[in-house]
């Protein structure tokens, strides 16, 4: 079977030129090229979802901000991935994930190890311009390896989509709106009382903070395997 | 934010060749463990070398009872968290050139903050019935009332400089208070984070 040629894009990402296979995205082409996008709902071997508008660029002819990990690139596309105003929307939107939830870094099973903690930092956010929601959340420790703790929780649905997926077991999913939203398992039943839930693991491993650990784990000892998912992918010999 | 700390008078006075006088400094302790102020101790023997161009003029680590009217430095640990903190606060502020939100209570009000899911009268309920072993009530002298919730001093105040961390780590203190002295502007997030 002969493979058709792939057709090849031409478009410019912050000034410099790239070429690209049509059916990649402009996040895909930037990193191949080394530009950095922020991410944090996207995560190589899944679905792509656009959820949480960190990787935002701004598009030439476009007054709408397009998110890059589903935008697909086209010809002569003038791609913006930094600027002052991005700059400080993807703040904002990580303060806004601090503000919402419970994040007390200090006291995390994943303090060093958290991609949230991580863009903060590396986004040079010092502090959280607004008022913190303070919201009673709760801790699921019923799982006898797992805990799920939805202080810590950003709704990014990598563990949503890592079972669904690759697993197959399709245990998570999201129940409610807004500040109201949350992870569940089952149908909101306890994660222990899942019969869905093979304990696979796969969820943890994803998950970008602290809100899927392992029993047991104490602050900064919770050490996410990320790189797991590709690897396993690519020895079922499916790649996304 | 101007981070220069010399004053224009101690600027005319070095080209005088009279000695620079020394920066007016204080530390204080809010609703937080003291970590940052042992961090802060940290810096070692570095204290003495700092010693020669600060004056303490209010800590918990001397003697002065009451805020100073002025202050050239201040580095603020802890939450606001009771009216006392809030008092104080307003106070430093008024009385302060540089105010620095010194460690995560400071800044996210960290732990103190995880008080907040609850009413003020359930935390009281836990802590002064609940586990009292003897003389159980609340008390209504001394400790001062608390907030509904603890929250970060910039929620109440304007702050210069936010400097994170639980503790943020002695080098890290050390870089800011020479850098503020040199007149520099940091960058902290370069080395400290939430958490660190």
């Amino acid at each position: 079977m002969t493979v058709p040629p792939a057709r090849i894009r031409t478009l410019t990402i912050d000034g410099k030129d790239v070429g690209a296979r049509e059916d990649e995205t402009i996040l895909d082409v930037a990193r191949e090229n080394g530009i950095w996008i922020p991410t944090l709902c996207q995560m190589t071997g899944l679905s792509n979802i656009g959820a949480c508008r960190l990787c935002l660029v701004e598009v030439a002819g476009s007054t709408k901000l397009q998110p890059a990990c589903v935008t697909r690139v086209e010809e002569g596309m003038q791609v913006t991935a930094h600027s002052d105003r991005l700059a400080e929307y993807r703040k904002m939107i990580v303060e806004l994930l601090f503000a919402e939830g419970n994040h007390i870094c200090s006291v995390c099973v994943t303090n060093g190890h958290c991609d949230l903690q991580w863009l903060a930092q590396r986004l040079e956010i010092d502090h959280i311009r607004f008022p913190y929601l303070y919201g009673k959340r709760s801790v699921d420790a019923s799982h006898e390896r797992f805990v799920l703790d939805h202080n810590r929780c950003v709704l990014c649905t990598r563990c949503v989509r890592v079972c669904d997926e690759v697993e197959g077991a399709h245990t998570w999913d999201i129940m409610g709106r807004g500040t109201n939203a949350r992870v569940i398992t089952d149908l909101a039943q306890p994660w222990g009382e899942s019969t869905s839930c093979t304990s696979c693991g796969k969820c943890v491993s994803v998950c970008p903070t602290g809100a899927l650990f392992e029993q047991g784990k104490a602050v900064t000892e919770m050490v996410k395997h990320r790189e797991l998912l590709p690897m396993l992918l690519t020895m079922r010999g499916r790649q996304r | 934010m101007s981070t220069d700390l010399t004053p224009p008078t101690a600027r005319s006075d070095a080209e005088r060749g009279e000695p620079k006088p020394k920066v007016k400094a204080a530390t204080v302790w809010l609703d937080g463990c003291s970590g940052c102020h042992m961090s802060f101790l940290d810096i070692d023997e570095r204290l003495i070398e700092l010693a020669q161009h600060i004056d303490m003029v209010y800590s918990p680590l001397v003697d002065p009872k009451q805020f100073p009217d002025h202050v050239d430095v201040a580095l603020v640990e802890g939450a606001v968290s009771s009216e006392e903190d809030l008092e104080k606060i307003k106070r430093i502020r008024k009385h302060t050139s540089i105010l620095i939100a010194f460690g995560d209570c400071a800044v996210t009000a960290n732990v103190p903050s995880m008080r907040n899911s609850f009413s003020v009268k359930d935390v009281y309920q836990r802590g002064y019935f609940e586990t009292a072993t003897r003389r159980a009530g609340v008390p209504d002298q001394v400790v001062p009332k608390l907030l509904p919730q603890a929250r970060p001093i910039h929620e109440y105040v304007p702050v210069d400089v936010f400097l994170q961390g639980c503790p943020p780590p002695a080098d890290v203190i050390y870089g800011l208070l020479t850098d503020l002295l040199a007149g520099r502007k940091p960058n902290l997030t370069e080395h400290t984070r939430f958490g660190r």
